[in-house]
């Protein structure tokens, strides 16, 4: 998709007045943080590890470019392919150069973020070959022609309703008078047309969490088992992914995976985990004769080693979305992009740019949530902070904000003045407030608009300070 | 650019900003060492469990994830079972396998209402029974390997998977269960798919409500032989 990153702020307010928006996103505290709280305390070793799941990415982005060879040896050997693609336009062509030589109609395509970053899909389409998404999420989001909005759940903006309008709307050749209320109603149905779909397509595209070098191995992890179907029916078999998802060995796949659902949804695993390796076999009866592999890198090589090399590490497990209060309120379209959140805010200006996505940075409050339920020890607040000096250094900084800060520099540098000025303020404010919060609050109606804010009780901490300094 | 020069160009740019050559002997020590003699990192305790304990566990973690889960003493025992099981759920007396020696040696023909079909999975196959060559305790995970045997698109396309496991291949975690899969094919490469299953197929796309059955399997009958 076209970026509409720079329009941040426009995007985050429109989506801070979309009620059924905020409705939907209320359910990720009992559902995704509710469950990863219980899957953590239900696995001692949890935070050892993290630290293990670390240590096995830090090691092999350290010997990428060895691993990356040693991957490719194995793919080969296997009988797969490997294809290099520097650019997102590399991928695509790579991507649909396969399709055509197989002479395909249709494509399925099993979940995949780093085909979001190349516009797969636009790029097929415009070439005649229809590709159709196959985790419902992505489906019901194709139908509206939309970007997803979370990496690990593409449809959380979506209630049952849009989703039974959009249904009537595509699928014209149902009974007008069907029933579609529930969950899982809407379920049946998509999977009855996309069962037709899995059996007709010519090619299956599927993304990758994990490289293995050890095995040349490609591995999804999915609930639904669509990206199987993806890969076992069709003649071909197209894995997109990008340089950064290699480890060295089924044991390294073993201590990430463990960290990843747990992170992602809650759960102890996913249902299916399929490691892939090559195409089909003499005497098998089913799986791809051909199997490719699209490695991309666009832009991820020049991170490496850099202030922004440990978002390297990230395995899209949505944790330091789903955690953040931004993200909570105003949900992953308002980012513009592929990548929402936390990790987003800061990969996004890495591929796109920070002319694009100079605002992402900003959206965030700095309360840390991310980096402390990121399975990868991602420090995701410092990074945002080093997009924000470097933006603050390349003058994109807004007048007023530079305004402010000069102002709050100055009375900060002169502590008599801040401190007359903070004792002032302080019981002011109190008494603007009701019952110790504000529902609204002259110029910052930005932030009340939506939300109360706490106001500030008593006296300042250098009060407080100087008069604890006289007791003892 | 072509296809090596593009390669050459992601390589390149990758030791450009780790500042590193791609023929420094300490580095590509350290990659051949870690390849040719994997070392498994931490394992959780839990998956510290061995026999009648693995089962337990596997038992726990499967019902747990919504799959049905019984036990056969014997090979003899799984036909009647099977057939219980189809005919409590309403289901069609009828199933498909592949080749698996196995599952050949289940005596079917003791349940007489069973009818038994050998292939790889087609769109409409209400049922299959496959063998795990080996399961992982740890979080319920069985573990199905492609081939003539257990052909793949048994364990996705039926409305009901059926999957046998001997008592004796159940571990405790997942680095057991590679082992497993390791010894089994030895210095020949991994088969083209290994399926670690974890319960039936479901999806919470829609409200983040669950619902089973999303494209895969709406049930998972796990049977333990022995
Ligand atoms: S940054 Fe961390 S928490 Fe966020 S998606 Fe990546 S791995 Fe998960």
């Amino acid at each position: 998709m076209k970026p509409v990153s720079h329009a941040f702020k426009d995007n985050a307010k429109q989506a801070l007045a979309d009620e059924p928006l905020r409705r939907a996103l209320g359910g990720i505290k009992h559902g995704f943080v509710a469950n990863r709280a219980k899957a953590r305390a239900k696995l001692p070793e949890f935070e050892r590890l993290r630290d293990e799941a670390r240590a096995v990415k830090e090691h092999t982005l350290a010997h990428l470019d060895l691993y990356l060879e040693a991957y490719e040896k194995k793919v080969t050997e296997t009988g797969g392919h490997v294809h290099w693609a520097a650019t997102a336009a590399d991928a695509r062509a790579a991507i649909l150069q396969i399709c055509q030589a197989a002479g395909a109609k249709t494509v399925t395509k099993g979940k995949s973020m780093v085909g979001e970053e190349i516009a797969i899909n636009e790029h097929l389409e415009a070439a005649g070959i229809t590709p159709v998404e196959t985790d419902l999420g992505e489906y019901l989001i194709q139908l509206r022609h939309e970007p997803p909005s979370h990496i690990i759940a593409p449809a959380i903006h979506l209630n049952k309703g849009q989703v039974e309008a959009d249904f009537r709307r595509e699928h014209t050749d149902l009974p007008d008078n069907r029933v579609l209320e529930e969950p899982a109603q809407l379920v049946a149905e998509a999977r009855a047309v996309l069962r037709k779909q899995f059996l007709a397509a010519d090619v299956g595209i599927t993304g990758a969490n994990l490289l293995i070098a050890e095995t040349g191995t490609s591995v999804i992890v999915t609930n639904e088992g669509n990206g199987d179907l993806t890969q076992c029916l069709p003649r071909i078999h197209v894995v997109i992914t990008s340089i950064e998802k290699m480890v060295p060995t089924l044991e390294d796949a073993n201590t990430i995976l463990r960290v990843l659902a747990r992170s992602a949804t809650g759960q102890e695993c996913s249902t299916y985990t399929t490691f892939s390796t090559g195409p089909k076999r003499d005497g098998d009866p089913d799986g791809p004769d051909e199997y490719h592999v699209v490695v991309l890198d666009n832009g991820r090589s020049e991170m490496l080693g850099g202030q922004f090399h440990d978002m390297l590490r990230c395995i899209r497990c949505g944790a330091c979305m789903n955690h953040c209060p931004v993200y909570g309120a105003i949900g992953g379209h308002a980012y513009g992009w592929v990548y929402p959140g936390p990790m987003g805010a800061v990969l996004t200006p890495s591929l796109i740019g920070i002319d694009e996505a100079g605002n992402l940075p900003n959206a965030s409050t700095f309360c840390g949530r991310c980096e402390a339920v990121c399975p990868m020890r991602i420090p995701l607040p410092k990074m945002m902070r080093h997009w924000r000096e470097r933006e603050y250094e390349k003058g994109n900084t807004p007048a007023f904000y530079k305004l402010s800060l000069k102002a709050w520099a100055y009375a900060a540098k002169n502590p008599r003045l801040y401190q007359t000025l903070t004792g002032l303020l302080i019981p002011l404010l109190a008494r603007f407030g009701s019952k110790g919060r504000f529902r609204s609050l002259p110029l910052a109606s930005g932030w009340t608009r939506y939300r109360d804010l706490p106001a500030p009780q008593g006296k300042t901490f250098q009060q407080l300070w100087r008069a604890k300094e006289m007791r003892s | 650019m072509n296809a090596s020069n593009t390669r050459e160009s992601v390589l390149g740019s990758i030791r450009g900003s780790l500042r590193v050559t791609g023929d420094d002997a300490a580095r590509v020590d350290a990659v051949r060492k870690r390849l040719k003699a994997p070392s498994p990192n931490l394992v959780p305790e839990r998956a510290n469990v061995r026999g009648e304990e693995s089962i337990a566990l596997l038992t726990e973690m499967l019902e747990g994830q919504s799959a049905h889960v019984s036990r056969a003493k014997t090979l003899d025992e799984i036909p009647k079972l099977v057939a219980n099981y189809l005919r409590k759920n309403n289901l069609p007396a009828e199933f498909r396998t592949g080749s698996d020696g196995l599952l050949a040696d289940i005596p079917w023909g003791k349940a007489t209402s069973l009818t038994h079909h050998l292939g790889r999975g087609q769109g409409d196959d209400a049922v299959a029974v496959s063998r795990a060559r080996t399961a992982a305790a740890e979080t319920g995970t069985l573990f199905l390997t492609s081939g003539p045997e257990n052909p793949t698109t048994l364990n996705f396309l039926p409305d009901t998977h059926i999957v046998v496991i001997q008592a004796k291949d159940i571990l405790g975690s997942y680095e057991d269960g590679w082992n497993a899969i390791r010894k089994i094919y030895g210095k020949r490469p991994l088969p083209r798919a290994v399926n670690l299953i974890s319960g039936p197929s479901r999806t919470a796309d829609i409200e983040q409500i669950i619902v089973m059955g999303a494209h895969g399997p709406r049930r998972l009958h796990v049977i333990i032989a022995g």
